[in-house]
């Protein structure tokens, strides 16, 4: 049998780094309209975001801590301590000369040109609340795409982002959505114009280098009538002794056959809460897929959802979570059906290690006088350790004609005869274990780009080392 | 604050003159309806935003319509005894009406001999307060309807009391028959099993309406303790009229070895919520929970389990089906709990539910919480229509369509119906299901 019991060391040291902060705008500790005022005027928004923000703020105010349901370590965040914006200016550079030597080896060490110049074909790298540097490949920019941070395109595209700007997450929908919308900086904005197929990834990459900052950027992607896009998101802080907050809100519209992917390799070191909220609208025909990596943060509650408006439109959730000693991994998936023939499938895989609990949060809904839907939920929960933790919690609510739902989910432990198999054959008790594991989220890693793929399974392998002993 | 306090006061009153009739009652048995009552009071009603209570329709339950009257007298009690055939063959019968005894059939000597109990509640207030102290309403209402439970307590008029001592075995069931007589009645069934180390016992419950328009309050408990290495086999038939708003709140703690299966067959009830909770609590253990619920109109049929693991090297096995007609709600809302230190435990459960209309609702939330590394858990829940290739080869031999969906459904609930182990009450379950597609036929 097996039952490791040492405890296991996460390598979040590639991103366990800082440099002392110089920023040139900061706009103090605590939360409130003054706060408000200085982001918009060190962003020169128009009046028009100013009221958003301050409308989100009352909302914020008045929406009540979902422990009624969620976990009550939310109630550990201390918003009166949190600095709300933070940035050394509000202009992202074009080119990697430009950017601050402390900030360009932070993303040096973290990998991010090499990537750029490799596999991407576009990059922007957020430092805090705001970008330090956004580029898109010439050959891309021609094909009429849009790839900046949010703040550039709300001075340069206000007629595209206004249009759909909190369309796909209204402020109200949850009590951090609105609180994003009250204090949101940073975060990309892509336009993918008709028919064009971006062939390689956009990549954007966040970084909290500021104890007690919360990180709250703003993701809004529209892919026109026929486009495809896919763009990849990572994140990492260092470790600091006091909590972090990291808050966004993330909006996909992907318009009568577009095809959009989001993937997301989350990394946050160990004290950051991880509380975002993404959805997507898909029209006619149109597929939205996430891609949901979560391995870092202290607590990370994350659902990406699927609107599914468009008759044929086809919505998908792959998620894999790994919870270490201290993580809980609260995430899973939403899909709701509003157009006849719209399919959806849901697939979640997720490993506790030592103390770590991980929880699957499902919803799948499907009102009356809907046709021929159909949504396929599979939940996979892997246990390592004795007092690992795995919890699933799935609703499901289906009216309508032809309309099918299937839900599956199921827990185990590493098979003591598989681990028994591999010894035999020489390998040791930890290779034995660490190869089982990537056994298991196999059959989801496949399906990832290669680069993320291969980067997950050296991730999973580490988190692995000396699980067993 | 005083929308509150006014609709507690009619009941209060109502509360008070029920002690008062209890005055030949034990002290310690008015404190402990008193206490519920308080108990029931204090506790809040159900919100939109209790999470126990997700999907449900939470309006009128501060019970404005309901009396809780003094006993009313029964005059058909004759033919409500005649009808209270399910099961021919018995080692014990009780007939309730509106919580009155209308009939019951007492213990052979030789069981009576061995030791075994079977007491209507209020005779077992007097004479067995000993085991009722120990194990009267001594399993908490966790799923949602502590408040419900509470009032259960307070109001309870009647029930049975069954006891099986140590290592005896009866193969004859014991039945409770509960009669909802007179409209705005409240009646608030109760049976509570106790088994010692390897006894085995088998008993069903039905709860009835006298007719088919009487509005009734029905909030029922069924308790079971199994001893070591004991076996409880209960099952529950419920149908009452379509006017009735039903509460039943189920609890069954299994002890070392001890085997226990509980049935549901839910057809009746305007709306219904029953709690099903299974505490795995001794090794070696195997619980199956079981039930099935036909709605059709605007039924609302809620469905709360819970499967608790708290000792290693446990089973328990949870299905539930559920067919949907009309405007037809149904939820499911179960969770498997392992707990830190079960290991080896193997739990599975299993939703099914059959749309038979584009407007019926089903919902369902089957959870899971693993303390445990070492155990087998899985749920799944399925929700969709009968497939076309079924009706098209049944109306390829003739069957018209109607027929034919009423059969799958038939087939749908067999997998249930052919685990009841008294043949009877498994044919009676059937004609209940049957008689309510007829019903529809005949509109």
């Amino acid at each position: 049998m097996v039952t490791p019991n040492s405890e296991i060391e996460v390598d979040r040291e590639k991103g366990n780094f800082r440099f002392s902060e110089h920023h040139k705008y900061d706009a103090g500790v605590g939360l409130s309209e003054k706060v408000i005022d200085y982001i918009c005027d060190v962003k020169e928004e128009d009046q028009w975001i100013r009221d958003f923000r301050k409308r989100a703020l009352k909302v914020f105010e008045s929406k009540p801590m979902p422990t009624n349901w969620a976990t009550k370590d939310l109630e550990n965040i201390d918003f009166d301590k949190i600095r709300y914006y933070l940035s050394g200016g509000n202009r992202a550079s074009k080119s990697w000369d430009d950017v601050p030597d402390d900030v360009k080896e932070t993303f040096e060490r973290l990998g991010i040109p090499e990537n750029e110049r490799k596999f991407l074909a576009g990059v922007e790298a957020q430092f805090d609340s705001e970008a330090a540097y956004s580029n898109i490949k010439e050959s891309v920019g021609k094909q009429g795409v849009i790839f900046m941070g949010s703040t550039e395109a709300l001075m340069k595209h206000p007629e595209i982002f206004k249009k759909w700007f909190g369309k796909v997450i209204p402020t109200g929908d949850n009590k951090f959505s609105a609180l994003n919308s009250a204090v949101f900086s940073g975060g990309s904005f892509i336009y993918v114009p008709k028919g064009v197929k971006v062939s390689h990834p956009l990549q954007a990459y966040f970084r909290i280098n500021a104890e007690n900052f919360g990180q709250f950027e703003r993701t809004l992607i529209i892919a026109d009538e026929g486009s495809e896009v896919t763009y990849m998101e990572g994140c990492t802080a260092p470790k600091f002794d006091t909590a972090t907050l990291h808050s966004a809100v993330v909006e996909l519209v992907a318009l009568p056959g577009a095809k959009i992917e989001y993937v997301t390799v989350q990394n946050w070191s160990s004290n950051v809460f991880n509380l975002v909220t993404k959805r997507a609208i898909a029209h006619e025909g149109a597929t939205v897929k996430w891609i949901d990596c979560n391995i870092g943060s202290r607590l990370t509650m994350k659902y990406p959802g699927v609107v599914l408006k468009g008759k044929g439109a086809r919505g998908e959730v792959l998620s894999i979570a790994l919870a270490n000693d201290g993580q809980h991994q609260d995430t899973g998936a939403k899909m709701i059906h509003a157009a006849d023939e719209t399919s959806s499938n849901i697939i979640s895989k997720s490993i506790s290690v030592g103390k770590g609990r991980s929880t699957y949060r499902g919803q799948v809904h499907m009102p009356k006088n809907l046709k021929g839907c159909k949504n396929n939920t599979e939940c996979d929960a892997l246990l390592i350790n004795e007092n690992s933790r795995t919890d699933t919690y799935p609703a499901i609510t289906v009216r309508g004609n032809r309309n099918a739902v299937q839900h599956e989910a199921s827990v185990s432990k590493v098979s003591a005869e598989q681990i028994f198999y591999m010894q035999q054959r020489g390998l040791s008790e930890a290779a034995a274990m660490s190869l089982s594991v990537n056994g298991f989220v196999n059959d989801l890693t496949r399906q990832f780009p290669m680069e993320y793929s291969v980067e997950l399974k050296r991730l999973i392998e580490l988190e692995m080392e000396g699980s067993v002993g | 604050m005083s929308e509150s306090s006014d609709a507690i006061n009619p009941i209060k009153e109502a509360f008070n003159r029920h002690i008062e009739d209890l005055d030949t009652a034990p002290a310690w048995w008015k404190t402990s309806k008193t206490e519920a009552f308080e108990n029931f009071a204090s506790l809040p009603l159900p919100t939109r935003r209790t999470e126990t209570w997700r999907f449900a329709n939470i309006k009128g339950l501060e019970l404005d319509d309901v009396k809780f009257a003094a006993l009313p007298s029964i005059s058909d009690a004759a033919s409500l005894v005649d009808r209270s055939n399910f099961i021919e063959t018995y080692a014990g019968r009780f007939v309730f009406g509106d919580d009155q005894t209308l009939k019951a059939d007492r213990l052979s000597p030789e069981l009576a001999a061995k030791g075994v109990i079977w007491a209507p509640l209020r005779e077992a207030v007097s004479k067995h307060g000993e085991i009722l102290k120990d194990y009267f309403m001594k399993q908490e209402a966790d799923l949602g309807s502590a408040k419900f439970a509470a009032l259960h307590q307070a109001f309870l008029e009647n029930g049975a009391l069954l006891y099986v001592p140590k290592g005896v075995e009866i193969e004859d069931p014991f039945v409770v028959y509960n009669w909802s007589i007179n409209a705005g009645s409240a009646i608030f069934p109760h049976t509570l099993v106790i088994t010692e180390d390897f006894a085995k016992v088998r008993l069903v419950e039905a709860n009835l309406s006298a007719t088919e328009d009487a509005a009734a309050f029905s909030c029922g408990v069924n308790h079971i303790f199994a001893g070591v290495g004991s076996t409880v086999d209960y099952t529950l038939l419920q149908n009452f009229n379509e006017q009735t708003l039903g509460f039943q709140i189920n609890s069954n703690i299994a002890g070392k070895d001890s085997n226990v299966k509980t049935i549901s067959v839910n057809v009746g009830c305007k709306r219904y919520r029953s709690e099903t909770h299974g505490q795995i609590k001794g090794s070696g253990s195997q619980v199956n929970m079981l039930s099935l619920a036909v709605a059709d109109h605007d039924q609302e049929i809620d469905q709360r389990t819970l499967q608790t693991h708290s000792a290693p090297h446990t089973y328990s096995n949870l299905l539930f089906k559920n067919a949907l007609v009309d405007d037809a709600r149904t939820i499911f809302s179960g969770l498997i709990k392992v707990d830190p230190g079960a290991q080896q435990t193997d739990a599975y459960q299993t939703n099914r539910n059959l749309l038979l209309s584009g407007t019926a609702e089903a919902n369902s939330l089957p959870g899971l919480e693993i303390d445990a590394n070492d155990v087998k858990c899985s749920h799944g829940a399925t929700t969709s229509q009968i497939e076309d290739d079924e009706i098209f080869y049944m109306l390829a031999r003739g069957i018209p369509r109607e027929k034919a969906q009423e059969l799958i459904v038939y087939g749908f609930f067999e997998e249930i119906l052919e685990q009841i182990s008294c043949d009877t009450v498994a044919e009676n379950a059937r004609q209940i299901i049957q008689a309510k597609f007829k019903k529809r036929l005949r509109k």
